[in-house]
């Protein structure tokens, strides 16, 4: 039998933790795209764009997202699409994530007062000059914190994606203690992982959430 | 010559009218006061002239531009009808000057270094020039609105509207405030405001404007007005405010 040293088991680890960090990264900046795109629809003038992104949110945050992998990656082979697990945990993950900032952001334009609307529109802005000059600027600093929280769940939500067979932390951490039957250590330093990888986004989230409301 | 003159204007929220046809011709330079109890309908009066509310009947004209009810294209019109607002309502990731300069730079396509000559200059017309770079949550509520006046002022509008300026300040804060309105009336800017200060109105408006239960029940001269007012609402009125 081969032996595996703690370092061995450490560095495989680290390794595939890189293709954790890399799918975080891809889902949550086009995530954030699309998502400001789905935000636009969501407060924009047209009730049917409003309620189509309506819909939109709904159906990824009304479904487990371990659902809504299985749809990309056996669903769209069936109707003749073959994705890799690559994409189809990129795909999977960047909708999720627009759908959920797309809510929060929405949250944060609505959190603009009524009052800035009124002085932006009696100077005769038009409804995009009211966007891009006075709500989103106040909306983009209140939205800060929940953003940086959420990402949390982005890197967390990644670990699903080994039950699509994507090689990341999680899937390397079963490989490996399939071939060490170490499940304790080594689920113990995959755990280790995800938490250096996330405390310093929740810690610094709750960080600028407190100076917010200092600053208010 | 008439610059605002509204006809028949008639608003209604749901089922609730609230304007019931007013008539209302303000000159170029006059100073007029609205006043009246709560819920009469002043602000929405106000809001409708520069299309913040949609009317449901009715017209009327600012120098030229006409709304009508369903009108979509506001632009213009309020390029010519500035407003403060009683909350101020300052951008507050803006500072001051830039506060003033916004809306001529994306509104009236005016280069920056343009307008923020034209913001500084309204500025140091309302006594800030020493204020350009600070920010909303910088200043006092008095100091707050003047910027708010400024930022009105750099658009040139042809009338200004003031919606209870004073009334979110603080009483140590109003006279500051005042005196650059009643300098702009001296300037000859034509405005109509919505006030509490009776003293202010009597000294500074041409005409009063008393409303009652969405209807302009009286108007005439201040002095005249509230010496001798005609209906038993408006005598009621003026014994409940105090001329401070
Ligand atoms: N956005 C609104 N929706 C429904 N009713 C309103 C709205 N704004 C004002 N009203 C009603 O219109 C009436 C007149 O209000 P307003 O013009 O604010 O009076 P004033 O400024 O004289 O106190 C009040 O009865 C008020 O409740
Ligand atoms: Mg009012």
């Amino acid at each position: 039998m081969l032996s595996f040293t703690f370092w061995d088991i450490l560095s495989n680890l680290l390794l595939a933790a890189r293709w954790t960090v890399l799918l975080s990264l891809i889902a949550f900046v086009c995530g954030g795209v699309v998502g400001l795109l789905v935000l636009l629809a969501r407060v924009s003038r047209s009730a049917v764009l409003r309620k189509l992104s309506g819909y939109y949110i709904e159906a990824f945050q009304g479904t487990p997202l371990l659902m809504q992998l299985f749809l990309i990656f056996f669903g769209l082979p069936l109707v003749g699409i073959e994705v890799t697990a690559w994409l189809a945990a990129v795909l999977a993950l960047t909708l999720f994530t627009s759908a959920f900032l797309a809510e929060i952001w929405r949250g944060c334009v609505e959190a603009v007062p009524r009052g800035q609307w009124e002085a932006s529109e009696s100077l005769g802005m038009t409804y995009f000059e009211q966007m891009r000059h006075v709500v989103l600027p106040q909306a983009l600093r209140i939205s800060i914190p929940p953003t940086v929280g959420f990402s949390v769940q982005v890197i967390k939500g990644t670990a699903l994606t080994s039950i699509i067979g994507f090689v990341e932390v999680t899937r390397a951490g079963t490989m490996i203690t399939n071939a060490t039957f170490q499940p304790f250590l080594v689920y113990g330093l995959v755990a280790l992982i995800y938490f250096v990888l996330c405390f310093p986004l929740s810690f610094y989230a709750k960080r600028l959430e407190r100076r917010l409301h200092v600053a208010r | 010559m008439s610059l605002v003159k509204l006809q028949g204007i008639r608003k209604s929220y749901g089922s609730n009218e609230v304007l019931k046809g007013i008539d209302l011709t303000v000159n170029e330079g006059q100073v007029v006061a609205l006043i009246g109890r709560s819920g009469s309908g002043k602000s929405t009066l106000l809001r409708t002239i520069n299309g913040l509310e949609e009317i449901n009947g009715g017209a009327l004209e600012v120098d030229g531009e006409m709304l009508r009810p369903g009108h979509t294209n506001l632009r213009a019109l309020r390029m010519k009808v500035g407003m403060v607002f009683q909350q101020f309502n300052l951008f507050p990731h803006l500072s001051a000057i830039e506060n003033v300069m916004l809306a001529p730079v994306v509104v009236k396509k005016q280069n920056k270094a343009e307008a923020r000559e034209v913001a500084a200059a309204c500025l140091a017309k309302v006594g800030l020039a020493d204020k350009e770079k600070s920010y909303p949550d910088q200043l006092s509520g008095g100091q707050q609105q003047r910027v708010a006046i400024a930022r009105a002022l750099a658009m040139q509008p042809r009338v200004l509207l003031c919606d209870e300026i004073t009334s979110a300040l603080d009483p140590e804060l109003v006279n500051e405030v005042l005196n650059v309105v009643r300098k702009l009336a001296e300037e000859g800017m034509t405005l109509i405001l919505v006030t509490h200060e009776m003293r202010f109105a009597r000294d500074v408006c041409d005409n009063l404007v008393f409303m009652h239960g969405g209807k302009i029940r009286e108007q005439g001269e201040p002095e005249q007005l509230f010496a001798a007012p005609a209906t038993a609402e408006l005598s009621q009125f003026v014994g409940s405010v105090a001329f401070h």
